[in-house]
């Protein structure tokens, strides 16, 4: 294929103009001891036709099609309205670029000001930029923010945040002499309060929290919020699961100073697990310290409102090693996504859909926890995801399910050790009734025998 | 003209009307009890799905695009995006595969992250490359955080970074998140590295030098092999910024002139959608000496067999959730497998031709503060017109006017008022000339009539917006 | 247009003195070059400050810039007025868009500074290198 739009007598009337007789000549410019002087050993080129019929076959390799899945873990099967793909796809949306020139660029602009807006709504936080790259980097970017805010290198870390947003966490700290100290969990499956207490002080910059944590258990934020700032620490809410923003109480009402996470549930397939859609959202004495662009209202010389993008003196394009953070890019494509799927489903929609999540998985937590041989392994309310341990190794029962067509979720033992035998098991609204009782019919088989 | 409003502000109670199955498992009402839940969720907006589509039909025709002109951003390589690419990346095993389903049940996901590795390699000329960062910028620090773990691992992370006065604003900041204060290096009349400035800067105290080749200014960083072995002799290592790649595929290779660490950037060179401002992808090669350190997992393979290796001890660790922005890898890769060894190669030589086809046509009329030869972007200045009083902006202002989008404001820094010009490969000779005739009209306007270059834009859908007003008073969010 | 009795900087910071008290501000050529200052990065008070060190930051719409402070001194006031309206910094650079105050530490830091006709001869000299 090729995407070049010049005739052979284009090229020649360029080349005239530019007074060279050919187009290699532009590159006399590059040493002869650099040039390559050969081709590139990559496939030849394919036709349209044929470079889908090698992603078809490509594709078929994977086998997830096969199965009805119950794995979450920080990426979520959700139902996703067709005008969010429709609207998304149009090449006025798809095709430019970063909205500098903001007269070109309004649809982009109000567009961004309108997520942010419900951002905000969602978390009940004063100001949300305009995305981030995904949950992971918006916890490490939250930590910074933190750091920069009160000047502190300590912070406290739960084990039941994603262990793989704690490690991106640890990357992004590792050179800045930050000391990252981690918390453990109680019975219930939520933060251990009292080793939080005891290493609370105050050199301690912020306490990370997740809600629902990476056992699906709800947190008690108010609790962690007033023992962050009883320590002049600042207080972090990190999401994974976005939907339960829309049924379960709000970080802001909570006390929560950063709020950040992961919105792929918004309306955005999982993707092999990107592009996903990170946000983060504060209380407005922040602003001065808060990473990423944020799309901000203000007049024409017509005195017509439009939107701009502001505050970029914090970007590291223009404050360079003074730059509060090193994000350049959102991710406005996804942003657009999570923004049409939120205005589609509406107030009602997001709370119906929440509360089916939370009614199916608490269904399918207390059809298992009654099976012989199976404990739930935590006592904690739970939103859409939760432990079972059973007396067989998790990937026994994993094969034993795989069989019958099913995946149960995801084995804990890789990222906790001492948690043996445990699976974590989500359930959406995609989830049906049918599949939730054959699961616990599989999973009674498997443990009778 | 007629405004399109907020969406909360045509939202009313009762429009909305998305509706689920209904709930297919017996109710638990104690959950209510035992739950904090939230009341309402404040002036959400209700609205139906009409609603919704006109709104956002209606805001994406306030856009221009690539779809619909030329878009000359210099240092975006704002290239046409294949549609194909579009469909091949929303392949049902594609897009519903989970980031924890096991390799077994993934194989087609890791054979395109290792097939595009591959490719990527033959193209660039290193060792092996991580997906993981999702954007340039992140590419950068990634980049910066293999080469001081490399450092430490030999016993001295050292103090600086070496950066060139004509670099973009993410190198500086990435160095500094790293731990590194940066030194800069001077450019040349030519507009290259003073390689004077850098000897005298490099010591064993600086770790790296960061460069991007083409440079900022369109320029070929010539004597870059023995910018490369003045770093290398005391030690250092050589990062480049691969934003500019498309003026090389084919031609030469990062490798092949010393670097150590690259990042490209997929939305710009491999002709991704940058979807007004992401998702991109920013992966980042290496050569050998850095491979240890990349971040874990690794996507390898074993005959046809792919699996992911997560036994990196000396890895930098992860610093996405779980893969990359894996979707625009898949569009990278039907990009490259459509365009194939001479395809590729074409496009860096059409995107040079149609740079200097551009920079021939304004060099009278606009001021090029270097003469040096340029590749695939040129820096023009606003120096003719500043005489009447006409700046940058007003020019920029004016193209709007004309129906084209602006070049690239203001940077580099080291160039006073800049225009950076980048058409990339895909533009037509008709819309190159359509490009050239704005800017010619608007040069004579700048002598004539400079005034309607200073109201400029008259009409597009908002004129000059107050950006003072929005910094000073921020409104970041819709109130009732 | 530059005040007499002021001395200057090359990075285009003012000080002017009243007994043992330095007042310190940004020139005009310094507010033109930055555009419309939408904030101002103000140092504590009681810091110590060395000649040449940041003493705060001017942000305007499209650029950062470091305040570097003339000389050495104690912080003994900030302007807090430009919290709230900073565009006295481009209304009034010279006067109501005072930046901090000092107790002076060392006079004989004055002599290293320009006067403003040598000053103005130093801006001329930009202007050429354009």
């Amino acid at each position: 294929m090729s995407y070049i739009a010049l005739s052979e007598k284009d090229k020649k009337e360029m080349l005239k103009a530019i007074g060279v007789s050919s187009p290699k000549k532009l590159f006399d410019c590059i040493p002869g001891d650099i040039k390559l002087n050969r081709d590139l050993k990559i496939p030849t080129a394919m036709s349209e036709p044929e470079v889908m019929g090698y992603f078809n076959e490509c594709a078929q390799k994977n086998k997830n099609s096969e199965y009805i899945s119950f794995q979450g873990a920080g990426a979520y099967r959700h139902y996703i309205p067709a005008a969010v793909d429709y609207l998304s796809s149009r090449g006025e949306f798809a095709s430019p670029y970063t909205p500098y020139q903001a007269e070109v660029s309004q649809g982009t602009l109000q567009s961004i000001f309108e997520f942010q807006t419900l951002i905000c709504q969602l978390t009940g936080m004063d100001i949300a930029n305009a995305s981030l790259y995904d949950g992971a980097s918006g916890a490490a970017e939250a930590v910074l923010m933190a750091m920069r805010i009160n000047r502190k290198s300590k912070v406290l870390v739960p084990k039941t945040l994603h262990p793989h947003y704690r490690q991106v966490i640890n990357t992004y700290t590792r050179n800045l002499g930050i000391s990252v100290r981690e918390i453990g969990y109680d019975e219930t499956g939520r933060i251990d309060t009292t080793e939080l207490e005891k290493n609370l002080d105050n050199n301690t910059s912020a306490v990370v929290c997740q809600t629902p944590n990476f056992f699906g258990v709800i947190e008690d934020l108010d609790k962690i919020s007033a023992y962050a700032h009883e320590n002049k620490a600042l207080s972090i809410a990190v999401l994974a699961e976005a939907s339960s923003l829309g049924l379960l109480k709000a970080p802001g009402e909570m006390g929560v100073d950063i709020a950040t996470g992961e919105a792929q549930s918004f309306g955005i397939p999982l993707s092999f697990g990107g592009p996903y859609l990170g946000f983060m959202a504060c209380s407005k004495e922040f602003v001065r310290q808060f990473p990423g662009r944020i799309s901000g209202e203000t007049n024409d010389i017509d005195g017509n409102r439009g939107f701009v993008l502001t505050l970029s003196t914090r970007e590291q394009h223009i404050r360079r090693e003074r730059a509060t953070s090193n994000i350049c890019t959102n991710q406005a494509l996804c942003a657009l996504r999570a923004t049409i799927f939120l205005e589609i489903l509406g107030e009602q929609g997001l709370r119906e859909w929440a509360r089916q999540n939370i009614q199916k998985a608490n269904y399918a937590y207390d059809l298992f926890k009654d099976i012989r041989g199976v404990k739930a392994f935590f006592s904690g309310e739970i939103y859409n995801e939760f432990v079972i341990k059973t007396g067989k190794k998790w990937k026994e029962v994993e094969s034993e399910f795989m069989r019958k067509n099913i995946i149960p979720g995801i084995s804990l033992e890789r990222f906790y050790p001492e948690l043996e035998h445990c699976g974590l098991v989500c359930v959406t609204e995609v989830s049906r009734k049918k599949d939730i009782d054959r699961f616990a019919e599989i999973l009674k088989g498997i443990l009778a025998g | 003209m007629i405004r399109e409003r907020l969406i909360f502000e045509i939202s009313d109670k009762g429009k909305n009307g998305f509706r689920f199955p209904k709930l297919d498992v017996p109710e638990n009402k104690s959950l209510n009890d035992r739950i904090p839940m939230r009341d309402s969720i404040k002036d959400f907006p209700q609205v139906s799905e009409v609603e919704v589509v006109r709104h956002f039909t209606r805001l994406s025709q306030t856009n221009y695009c690539v779809d619909k002109g030329i878009y000359p951003l210099g240092s975006c390589t704002m290239k046409y995006n294949p549609k194909i690419n579009e469909r091949i990346a929303q392949i049902e095993n594609f897009i519903t595969s989970h980031p924890f389903a096991d390799p077994e049940m993934s194989q087609g996901n890791l054979e395109v992250l290792k097939t595009l590795e591959d490719v990527l390699r033959e193209v660039t000329g290193m060792d092996a490359f991580t997906f993981q960062p999702a954007a340039g910028a992140q590419g950068e620090l990634v980049g910066m955080m293999l080469i001081r773990a490399c450092m430490e691992e030999r016993g001295d992370p050292r103090k600086f970074v070496l950066i060139p006065d004509s670099a973009h604003g993410t190198n500086p900041s990435s160095a500094h998140i790293c731990g590194y204060k940066v030194k800069e290096i001077k450019s040349n009349d030519s507009g290259t590295i003073d390689l004077d400035d850098l000897s005298n800067n490099m010591d064993k105290d600086v770790a790296a030098i960061m460069i991007t080749n083409p440079n900022t200014l369109g320029v070929f960083e010539n004597q870059i092999k023995e910018a490369s072995e003045i770093v290398h002799s005391k030690g250092g290592l050589v990062y480049m910024d691969g934003a500019n790649m498309n003026a090389l595929m084919g031609i030469c290779r990062p490798g092949d002139m010393g670097v150590d660490a690259i990042h490209l950037n997929l939305h710009k060179t491999f002709s991704t959608p940058h979807g007004g401002g992401g998702p991109g992808a920013g992966p980042v090669g290496v050569k050998k000496i850095l491979e240890p350190y990349l971040p874990v997992p690794r996507v390898k393979n074993k005959d046809d067999q792919y699996f992911i290796d997560e036994d990196c001890p000396k890895s930098i660790g992860r610093v996405h959730s779980f893969y990359g922005n894996f979707l625009v890898a898949v569009k990278a890769l039907a990009y490259i497998l459509s365009l194939g060894p001479e395809g590729l190669r074409e496009v860096s030589e059409t995107a040079v031709l149609n740079s200097n086809y551009i920079r021939k046509s304004l060099e009278k009329e606009y001021h090029l503060k270097y003469k040096t030869p340029t590749l695939h972007e040129c820096v023009f200045s606003d120096k003719y017109q500043k005489q009447y009083g006409v700046s940058n902006i007003d020019i920029a202002k004016r193209l709007i006017d004309l129906g084209v989008h602006p070049p690239t404001m203001s940077f580099p820094l080291i160039v006073h008022g800049a225009l950076m010009t980048e058409p990339t490969e895909t533009e037509s000779k008709a819309d190159l000339d359509s490009f050239i005739e704005a800017m010619k009209q608007i040069a004579e306007e700048a002598r004539e009539d400079s005034g309607i270059l200073k109201s400029a834009p008259h009409n597009s859908y908002v004129r000059r917006l107050d950006e003072t007003a929005a910094a000073r008073n921020p409104k970041l969010r819709w109130e009732p | 247009m530059y005040p007499e009795n002021f001395r200057y900087t090359k990075d285009h910071e003012w000080v002017k003195i009243e007994g043992d008290t330095a007042s310190v501000g940004i020139t005009d050529f310094a507010q033109s070059q930055l555009g419309d200052v939408v904030f101002v990065e103000l140092p504590e008070i009681g810091e110590e400050l060395k000649s040449h060190q940041t003493l705060g930051v001017v942000e305007s719409v499209k650029a950062v810039s470091d305040i570097y402070s003339p000389i050495s001194g104690e912080v003994t006031e900030v302007n807090e007025g430009l919290n709230d309206v900073p565009e006295i910094l481009n209304q009034d650079p010279h006067s109501k868009g005072w930046i901090i105050k000092l107790k002076i530490k060392d006079k004989s830091e004055l002599d290293e500074l320009m006067s403003a006709s040598e000053y103005e001869k130093y801006l001329e000299g930009l202007k050429d290198e354009e």
